[in-house]
């Protein structure tokens, strides 16, 4: 189905109920993976927005993107009781086992790396998030196992 | 006979493997010819414990943990006798030395078993509310001294008050679910393990100032507790204790589940409404209340999950039996989280008044490394750090204020004697840079400006001149910013600054 259309079913859903923008661009990540800017303006005109509106909204947000992403999301926590337990050695280290900084995508197309702060694990820290499955005590030799498990399935 | 084993479904159980568990304790069972129920039960708290099965036997429960995939084969075989048998969950001293009012129900069956939560005292303080005016149920609230859960500590009975008198068409009730502060998984254990505990506070909460529709605002790094409250708001509904004519009275509530899209400045309750309202998450001046003009410009009573959740509990025990626990104006119980590095982590559920150090010791355990414990920063990254000169101090909103720390939302970080408290100050400031709705100059351009003067220090360029700066960005940051973001962050810079000074050069 072309994405257009894809767009319009999601704006059908969430255009009637209050406040619904942020569903509805939810529903659209969720659909394609990031927002397109093409799509702004038909979001806009549905929504009754002016497009700096919906584009201030989707910048605002940490969660939505304006590209695709990789096949995988991997989150590091950042935030203090993952730190205690030595998540900033995690970070530098996801960051070079990967070859990519935060917000960035590896080469291959199947890692993007994203900070997070606190996924409510913090009694099992560091915490790391791959796609909607969140790991407990991670060092980096289980990041290293965790990474090697999602290039193998991208593949 | 076919034996009843619980392994836990929560978030932190299933990231230490228990999906894993329960799938091999099904084949294994299956190998050896024995037939078990397994029910995917929520978690009692107890993460160092995590994934922690339990095995029902001629009706009484015994538990084990933590059990790996490799345990599952002899566990099953020698139960009592095994290695990791820890005897009955309530016998720990970790849980009997607690006092479990809002987490009495967690972690004993499937979340999402109505049954199972009605034959636990569920939808009684519904049941009461039901028949009372809404003036009653507000003063119930009242009389109870609950105090709002999610950091502000503000009194429930009197936000609720200003709801009911201010006449309006439409009012709303919001559940601040946007559980950010690093430290805290309260919230998310209470939705994940007994979610209809909220539903019912909120529907008290609607009945209680007349409002019909519902909203609770879920940060979206809680895909778990999305799925679950999905799940157990349209059973409550199926069920008629949502929706038109709940328990075939005249009264209606509709409630919806909304996801934040991963704005800490969300859990801020201005910034939520707008959220709601499909905007930036931008922070409102106030006045007006949103007690006043919140959602969609009506009243609107916004909560927390804990807060509403406790709603359950005084109206069903009432609010004596509530009062009757805690200290001074801090009553009910506290949920702590221990958290960080610490040997026992978990969720903790005492009466106001405990001792900080009694609590990460005893509870606790010390650190998780074994090294000596140096700093705990309690309240979320808002909150200050302490030194080990201040852990006698009782947990309670006031005895915190006493000494410019606060209690926050219950979160408590420990650090070991290895963290670099300028690390940590620097920290505070960049969260804060990443996290600030930009709405005011201090909280946007002063902690941009923090992080710059605290990388001098570290370099150590011109150190007692910048620290004098520091001070007195901290003090334009805490009197000039809109809300607690920009108005808090001085907090663990200047704990850190005070008490670990010999970090800053």
């Amino acid at each position: 189905m072309p994405y257009r259309q894809l767009v319009d079913d999601c704006i059908e859903r969430f255009r009637a109920e209050p406040g619904g923008l942020l569903p509805l661009l939810h529903a659209v990540q969720e659909i394609l993976g990031y927002i397109p800017e093409t799509a702004v303006p038909t979001i806009a005109q549905a929504m009754n927005l002016s497009r700096a509106e919906v584009h201030g909204v989707i910048s605002f947000y940490h969660d939505f993107r304006t590209r695709p992403g990789g096949h995988h999301t991997v989150q590091i926590c950042r935030a203090e009781a993952c730190q205690a337990m030595g998540s900033r050695a995690l970070e530098a280290h996801a960051k070079q086992a990967l070859e990519i900084d935060y917000g960035e995508t590896t080469q291959d197309g199947a890692i993007t790396l994203e900070p997070v702060y606190c996924l409510g694990n913090c009694a099992c820290s560091p915490s790391v998030r791959i796609d909607d499955d969140v790991h407990a005590r991670v060092d980096a030799a289980t990041l290293d196992a965790l990474l090697a498990d999602l290039r193998e399935i991208s593949q | 006979m076919s034996l009843r084993v619980f392994v836990p479904g929560d978030t932190t159980a299933v990231a230490l493997g228990a999906d894993k568990v329960a799938q091999a304790l099904e084949q294994e069972a299956a190998a050896k010819g024995l037939e078990i129920e397994l029910v995917r039960n929520g978690s009692r708290g107890a993460f160092w414990l995590e994934p922690m099965v339990e095995i029902e036997e001629q009706g009484e429960r015994f538990a084990y943990g933590p059990v790996t995939v490799a345990d599952v084969a002899s566990l099953l075989d020698k139960r009592q006798q095994h290695p990791l048998s820890l005897g009955a969950a309530e016998t720990l001293p970790w849980f009997s030395n607690q006092t479990r009012m809002t987490f009495a129900r967690a972690g004993l069956g499937d979340p999402l078993c109505l049954d199972h939560y009605l034959s636990l005292h569920g939808f009684d303080g519904l049941d009461r509310a039901l028949h009372l005016p809404p003036e009653d149920i507000v003063d119930e609230i009242t009389r109870s001294g609950l105090r709002g859960r999610g950091g502000a500590a503000f009194p429930t009975g009197i936000k609720w008050k200003t709801v009911l008198e201010t006449p309006a068409q439409q009012k709303y009730i919001v559940c601040n679910a946007d559980e950010g502060d690093s430290g805290t998984f309260a919230d998310r254990l209470l939705m994940e393990s007994d979610p209809y505990q909220l539903i019912e506070g909120m529907t008290i909460a609607a009945l209680a100032v007349g409002a019909t529709e519902g909203y609770i605002y879920l940060r979206s790094e809680y895909p778990k507790a999305w799925d679950v409250l999905h799940k157990a708001i349209a059973k409550a509904e199926a069920a008629g204790y949502l929706g038109e004519g709940i328990c075939d009275t005249d009264k209606s509530f509709h409630l919806h589940l909304r996801m934040g899209a991963g704005a800490y400045i969300c859990g801020e309750e201005t910034s939520l409404l707008e959220s709601l309202e499909g905007r930036r998450g931008m922070v409102r001046v106030k006045p007006p209340l949103p007690a006043i003009e919140g959602l969609f410009g009506k009243p609107t009573v916004v909560n927390n999950v804990l807060t509403l959740a406790a709603v359950s509990t005084v109206m069903a025990e009432g609010a004596e039996t509530y009062a009757s626990q805690g200290s001074g104006r801090s009553l009910g119980t506290l949920t702590v989280q221990l958290a960080g590095n610490i040997a026992r982590g978990g969720l903790v559920e005492v009466p106001y008044g405990l001792p900080l150090r009694q609590l990460v010791e005893e509870f606790g355990g010390g650190t998780h490394s074994g090294r000596p414990v140096r700093a705990i920063q309690v309240g979320g990254p808002l909150g200050a750090y302490l030194p080990e000169a201040q852990w006698d101090t009782a947990l309670d909103y006031e005895a915190f204020g006493a000494i410019s720390a606060m209690l926050g939302h219950g979160g408590v970080v420990v650090f070991d004697d290895t963290v670099d408290m300028a690390q940590q100050a620097r920290f505070a400031m960049e969260f804060c840079a990443v996290e600030s709705c930009g709405k005011c100059t201090p909280c946007r351009i002063g902690s941009v400006r923090g992080v710059e003067v605290i990388d001098k220090i570290i370099a150590r360029e011109s150190t007692e001149q910048q620290i004098t700066l520091l001070r007195e960005l901290g003090d334009t940051m805490e009197q000039g910013s809109l809300c607690a973001m920009g108005g808090l962050t001085p907090n663990p810079v200047r704990s850190a600054l005070d008490h670990f000074s010999e970090d800053f050069g």
